[in-house]
């Protein structure tokens, strides 16, 4: 075991891979030389070669749309996009093309690209680093959609998208990359160095897609969340004094529905929360999800903190981030109801 | 100059009622173009984007370096798989004008491009091929039976009805899924090729759009990569003048030819003439050596027409005028081939019948095969539960549940 924040658990999972399976390859912009502009594949080109951590024209179509050539003939591509905000250039290519090829082709060809990309606020990255557009992708059936919230799940889950056979969009909260983060950006920033999931094995190991996790126990309100929001649920449970179950999604599709409606049923209220904003978003799926599976156990209504229905705006974040504030009223609320 | 700005609204040349008018085509005579090696550098290798390679003259003979001699044989080859081609498209035209299928689009006039570069390229070079190539899946080992159950989406169809007709795909001749979707394919051919070259193998990409998406954003990703890494690809452009009602000039090939593209990348471009099996042939066995010898990729420019309607949903009597495809000045590439064999001493206008007639019986003994496998009207039947299979590698749970579901909604439960 060994101590890593989130950007050292993604490089780990690309390493132990690259070892392991000589056709995982890695390509985006600034990926090789330099590493990543966050890290995440800092020493990689060094220990692979140039053949292998590709450093890529600004181009995101181009990007996608070769990584997926590339699987086609028997790669295994790790196609990093630099922002998730900058990720629309090679939808078309994700949702026309990589979702729909095993279907359109009967199976026949197929083609296994990982999609990393960082994504959310809090790091005052205005609106064109700070997007959180993992509903968009969650609408796409052929693809399977992530979230980490810590390293240990990072390096699983990142690992389980590699090896997948299916397409994996997998979101990097980027605020949490250094540390968890409670939402009060008051306070100073502190390290995974002591979070239990901070402690991440150095060899290969997964974390299985299309299981949620149970960040922390209660019984009297589950909050159904993912990403960064986990650590401000947590801390907004302890500043309320609400006893909540805490709920990390995980991976976003498939939907592990079951351990949502289990929990709700054993608390009889629910929350859910996502940074992206509110209208249409994958909270409105969750809230019908456990909607049906859970209704004559509901005392309250479903609540739900989300962003504004705004862009992510550069001066006003804390005012759009669901911080400790939002996340608290959203719980007295729904405790209140009902 | 005028003194004002000004928009430039591009028009064809002739619309319908008009006399059709090809001055605006660039020519050159049969043999012109030189060959240069295939090791040359780019920029000794710019003014064949400006050319326009020919072997057949209008005299019906064979000409010039760009030559590859066939042999009566490689002839008949040529011939005998572009007269399917079109023997095919024209049945399965009818068929679709009969309400049996829902959609169809035909390759007519277009022949010459699917099967010579199908004839030049080797069985493990990958092709990445845009709707109008069916000739390479036939040349691939489709069988016909199979490229009509596709068709008709029935029991035997390869994609199971999930997609438009003619969205063949064939891994086992190594000839990717349609997409529908385009020029979408022109990346996936740099990846494939640049993985072909991470993984030491010798096998090159061939993809194909038209005219008229050049002007998607994915065939100027798909330059910059092949570019840029200098993938073994042979990027083409099917230049048949028009998308569905837009001429090429609405595309931006008013100035420069479409083979000029990558110039500017320093990809080579050639411009051949896409009627003359012999030219295409030859260019794209020299793009695929310069390609598989580390030299990189080639954008060739196959100037064409198209012969019939863009599908049968098109009615291009509405945009240009009837007899355009007539006055085409590089004619049509089969009564091209036709004539230099008959020039030859190869062929005669008796065989030429009496194999479209073998070709004609062959189609129809396809379709009475296919048919059994089910129609748009008759059994048997898809099973409706295969939609929610190949979604994911696996069923997940919805889809499990979702199909279930329909089953019972279908029983009336």
């Amino acid at each position: 075991m060994a101590r890593m924040n989130m950007i050292e658990a993604i490089r780990s999972a690309h390493d132990v891979m690259m070892d392991r399976d000589p056709s995982v390859i890695v390509l985006g912009e600034d990926v090789g030389y330099f590493g990543g502009v966050f890290r995440c594949t800092d020493g990689l080109q060094r220990k692979f070669g140039e053949h292998r951590v590709i450093d890529a024209p600004i181009s995101e179509g181009g990007i996608i749309g070769a990584a997926i050539g590339m699987g086609v003939n028997g790669l295994r591509p790790i196609a990093e996009i630099q922002f998730a905000d900058y990720i629309y250039p090679g939808f078309d290519q994700i949702v026309s093309e990589l979702a729909r090829l095993r279907y359109r082709s009967s199976g026949e060809f197929f083609s296994p690209v990982t999609i990393r990309t960082p994504c959310g606020g809090g790091i005052r990255g205005g609106q064109t680093h700070s997007q959180s557009p993992e509903g968009i992708f969650t609408h796409v059936t052929g693809i399977k959609t992530v979230m980490p919230s810590n390293p240990y799940d990072a390096k699983g889950l990142l690992i389980s998208a590699i090896e997948s056979d299916d397409p994996v969009v997998f979101f990097e909260p980027k605020r949490i990359y250094n540390g968890p983060f409670d939402g009060d950006p008051e306070k100073p920033a502190v390290s995974w160095g002591s979070h239990p999931k901070g402690e991440v094995p150095e060899g290969y190991y997964t974390v299985p897609m299309g299981q949620a996790d149970i960040a922390q126990a209660g019984e009297e309100l589950t909050i159904i969340t993912y990403g960064t929001l986990v650590h401000v649920a947590i801390a907004a449970a302890k500043a309320t004094g609400v006893d909540c179950e805490v709920i990390d999604v995980r991976t976003l599709a498939p939907l592990d529905v079951q351990t949502l409606a289990e929990s709700v049923r054993k608390t009889g209220r629910c929350m859910v929360a996502h940074e992206a904003t509110r209208f249409g978003g994958f909270g409105a799926e969750l809230v019908a999800s456990v909607q049906k599976e859970c209704f004559y156990h509901l005392e309250a209504p479903i609540g739900r903190v989300a962003g504004w229905d705004t862009p992510y705006p550069h001066a006003f974040e804390w005012q759009y981030f669901p911080g400790l504030k939002r996340m608290s009223a959203g719980i007295r609320s729904v405790m209140e109801a009902g | 100059m005028s003194k004002k700005s000004r928009l430039h609204i591009p028009r064809p040349t002739a619309r319908p009622g008009d006399k059709p008018d090809f001055s605006y085509l660039e020519l050159a005579p049969a043999g012109s173009v030189d060959k240069p090696a295939t090791d040359a550098r780019p920029r000794d290798l710019e003014h064949l984007a400006g050319g326009l390679v020919r072997v057949l003259d209008d005299d019906h003979k064979a000409k010039g370096p760009w030559n590859p001699n066939f042999d009566a044989n490689h002839l008949q080859i040529g011939l005998r798989w572009m007269l399917l081609n079109r023997v095919f498209d024209e049945r399965m035209w009818q068929i679709q004008r009969q309400g049996r299928i829902s959609f169809y689009m035909q390759a007519t006039g277009e022949e010459a491009v699917a099967i010579a570069q199908a004839m030049a390229l080797r069985p493990g070079d990958m092709c990445f091929p845009s709707y109008r190539s069916q000739g390479l899946y036939m040349y691939r080992g489709v069988s016909l039976v199979d490229m009509m159950c596709q068709c008709l989406s029935n029991t035997r169809d390869m994609c199971q009805g999930r997609q438009l007709p003619i969205m063949y795909h064939s891994k086992s001749g190594n000839v990717f899924s349609i997409s529908g979707n385009l020029g979408t394919q022109y990346p996936h051919a740099v990846g494939w090729a640049m993985a072909s070259a991470i993984k030491g193998e010798d096998h090159i990409a061939a993809s194909w759009v038209g005219d008229g998406s050049t002007a998607e954003s994915d065939f100027h990703h798909a330059l910059t990569f092949a570019a840029v890494y200098q993938a073994p690809v042979i990027l083409n452009v099917v230049n048949n003048q028009w998308a569905i009602s837009t001429f090429q000039g609405t595309a931006g090939g008013e100035r420069r030819p479409f083979a000029a593209r990558g110039l500017g990348l320093g990809i080579p471009g050639i411009r051949v003439d896409g009627n003359d099996l012999l030219a295409v042939y030859s260019v794209t066995l020299w793009a695929a050596e310069r390609a598989r010898r580390g030299g990189g990729p080639t954008l060739i420019e196959l100037v064409t027409y198209r012969g019939g309607a863009h599908s049968t949903s098109d009615d291009p009597s509405k945009y240009r005028p009837k007899d355009e495809w007539a006055a085409f000045p590089l004619g049509d590439p089969i009564e091209r081939l036709k004539q230099h064999m008959i020039a030859e001493g190869h062929w005669s206008d008796a065989k030429h019948e009496s194999l479209i007639d073998e070709l004609k019986s062959e189609v129809t003994t396809a379709w009475k095969e296919a048919q059994k496998y089910g129609t748009m009207t008759e059994g048997p039947w898809l099973d409706p539960g295969t939609m929610f299979e190949d979604v994911y590698a696996e069923m997940p749970r919805n889809l499990e549940s979702q199909r279930r579901r329909m089953y019972e909604i279908e029983r009336g439960d």
